[in-house]
């Protein structure tokens, strides 16, 4: 069931994860992260898939009181990124996250795009603008915005706001690129430009994301999580979990009986 | 309402309908009754404050209008009423006014982000922020003993420009401080969230989109509380200011290099209101003329500089939409 070709870039070991009032909402997760590839993590609303998905750029450290156990091992330097000892924000400088609703800043769209630059010190202007040309192609949105780099980012529409969002994400080179529902506020249209725009990152990053779409999952991603109640139900390659699914519980989800 | 015979025996005949549709609208009418005796009750509640206010300030301007001149505001005080200007009492409520704003901008917008950032969640923030809240709530008199046994004796600084407006920028730091943390509040998170996502630390995000998207809000706050500095009067008697001025304090622009200069810090002073008492206090009605133009004055400018905060506030929140 599990690839042994493909290079490992990151593993949840025995991951457990409490908020701050107590509630267990991962129970000893373990699951593989292949390189270059799509892993999708699908379940019911509250089965711990977003909760899951933020702890790969420590989001929960934001909250006080918030607490992990296990780890999740980034490959190939081992670093466990939720060992005590590593700073979130050299993390989130190596994990870049793409959220549910688009949330460009009250910037320009260049800004936006350079934020991160900026935040790594990046004071060569021409560096910055090639690093912004080349994130806003990446993310498919340059043609669009080309002649208007300086105007707002709320002037986009939510499609294009959501690929400047990931442009955002994308201009400082991150090795894991994090999708919480990235759909789920837009048009069919422009999920669509966003689920082909995944496909192509994948060449050059590894991509974890979150969906309540099942078709999106079945579209987009090679591996597949069924997540439940803060377990890891099912995890396999996509087609396999979609065709041929081992357990009744992850069937029942996929199937629209249950979920 | 109760229902109908018709409608629990599941019969709807035409003439039932009709009867039916009678009862509901009679009903709505009776509810919407209720709409218009509050709309009048909350209108007259409107009014009686605002006609109050109104009929002060024409009154105050029927009443000062002969000295409405440019005189007014060029002359020192005098004993002669018809001489007498303002001069003294506006420049010592500008420059008073100056360090007002560059004490309390500074420690309120830094203690604001503090609470709002930094500051670990806990019962003794809580006990802070109880406080920041009441402090706004305290009799301005207070911090004029606070200032005249701290600034005046403890630190010497006597009755000066800079005791003056060091106990007003005191006075107004509340103010300033729970309108900054109200503002850094209105920021979503989604918004903080992006910029940790990209790598940003703390002191990144607060200087970089915390500060920035909130300055329109912080400003707000910092008109408003100037604008009821510039009108405080007791504490500013408290610490000492003299009713009588006929002299300016030094110029804080010098024609020698550095171009500044602090004298005028240490100077004596008098501001508006105090000299709107001192002409009230006297018993020739002629100095009541000039009271009630100071008075239209100082609320010309309160108006003027809340009028400022909206129209900042305005610009600033153009570009910014959530």
């Amino acid at each position: 069931m599990v690839n042994t070709s493909t290079p490992l870039k990151a593993e949840s070991k025995d991951l457990n994860f409490f908020y701050a009032n107590g509630h267990q909402a991962l129970k000893s997760v373990n699951m593989p992260l292949y390189e270059n590839k799509i892993t999708a993590l699908i379940g019911p609303s509250g089965c711990g898939k977003s909760t899951f998905l933020r702890c790969f750029n420590r989001m929960h450290d934001l909250y006080p009181g918030n607490k992990y156990e296990g780890g999740i091992v980034m490959h190939p330097d081992n670093t466990n990124v939720l060992a005590a000892g590593v700073d979130p924000i050299e993390v989130r400088m190596r994990i870049s996250m793409v959220f549910q609703k688009p949330n460009p800043f009250p910037k320009t769209i260049f800004e936006n795009v350079a934020y991160g630059l900026h935040v790594r010190d990046e004071k060569n202007k021409r560096v910055i603008a090639d690093k912004v040309e080349e994130a806003l192609k990446g993310a498919a949105l340059w043609d669009e915005v080309k002649d208007r780099l300086n105007d707002l980012a709320f002037n986009l529409s939510g499609g294009q706001q959501q690929r400047l969002c990931i442009a955002r994400a994308l201009a400082t080179d991150p090795e894991i690129m994090l999708f919480d529902e990235p759909t789920s506020a837009l048009d069919p249209i422009a999920t669509a430009n966003i689920e082909e725009l995944m496909s192509e990152l994948k060449n050059k990053l590894t991509i974890l994301v979150v969906t309540h779409n099942m078709q999106q999952a079945a579209r987009v991603s090679d591996y597949t999580a069924y997540m439940y109640l803060g377990e890891l139900m099912e995890y396999g390659d996509t087609d396999t979990i979609f065709t041929r699914p081992t357990r009744r519980e992850t069937e029942d989800y996929i199937t629209g009986k249950f979920g | 309402m109760a229902l109908h015979d018709s409608q629990i025996a599941g019969a709807l005949t035409k003439a039932s309908v009709l009867e039916n549709l009678g009862a509901v609208r009679a009903m709505i009418r009776r509810h919407k009754r209720n709409d218009i005796v509050f709309a009048g009750i909350g209108l007259l509640a409107l009014m009686l404050g605002l006609l109050t206010l109104l009929t002060l300030f024409i009154d105050l301007v029927m009443d000062g209008y002969p000295r409405f001149n440019l005189q007014f505001l060029s002359e020192f005080p005098s004993r002669r009423a018809g001489s007498a200007g303002l001069l003294s009492a506006w420049v010592g409520s500008a420059l008073i006014m100056i360090v007002t704003f560059l004490t309390a901008v500074p420690v309120g917008v830094a203690a604001g982000v503090y609470l709002e950032e930094y500051a670990p969640k806990n019962w003794f923030s809580d006990l802070i922020e109880i406080n920041v809240s009441n402090l706004a709530g305290v009799p301005s008199i207070i911090y004029g003993l606070l200032a005249l046994g701290l600034f005046v004796y403890g630190l010497d600084l006597g009755q000066s420009i800079l005791t003056a407006g060091l106990t007003l920028g005191l006075l107004i730091l509340p103010i300033v401080i729970v309108s900054t943390r109200e503002a850094i509040r209105g920021i979503p998170v989604a918004i903080r969230e992006a910029a940790y996502a990209v790598g940003a630390t703390k002191w990144q995000v607060v200087s970089d989109h915390v500060v920035k998207y909130s300055q329109g809000g912080i400003l707000t706050g910092v008109i408003i509380g100037m604008s009821r500095a510039i009108g405080e009067t007791a504490p500013i008697i408290t610490i000492g200011a003299l009713t009588f001025i006929a002299f300016l304090p030094p110029s804080p622009i010098s024609d020698v290099a550095p171009y500044l200069n602090f004298e005028w810090l240490s100077s004596s002073f008098t501001v508006l209101p105090i000299q709107m008492f001192n002409w009230l206090s006297r018993p020739d009605h002629a100095f009541h003329i000039n009271a009630a133009a100071t008075g239209a004055i100082i609320i010309m400018l309160t108006l003027l500089m809340n009028g400022t905060a909206i129209y900042l506030r305005y610009q600033i929140r153009k570009n910014i939409k959530w």
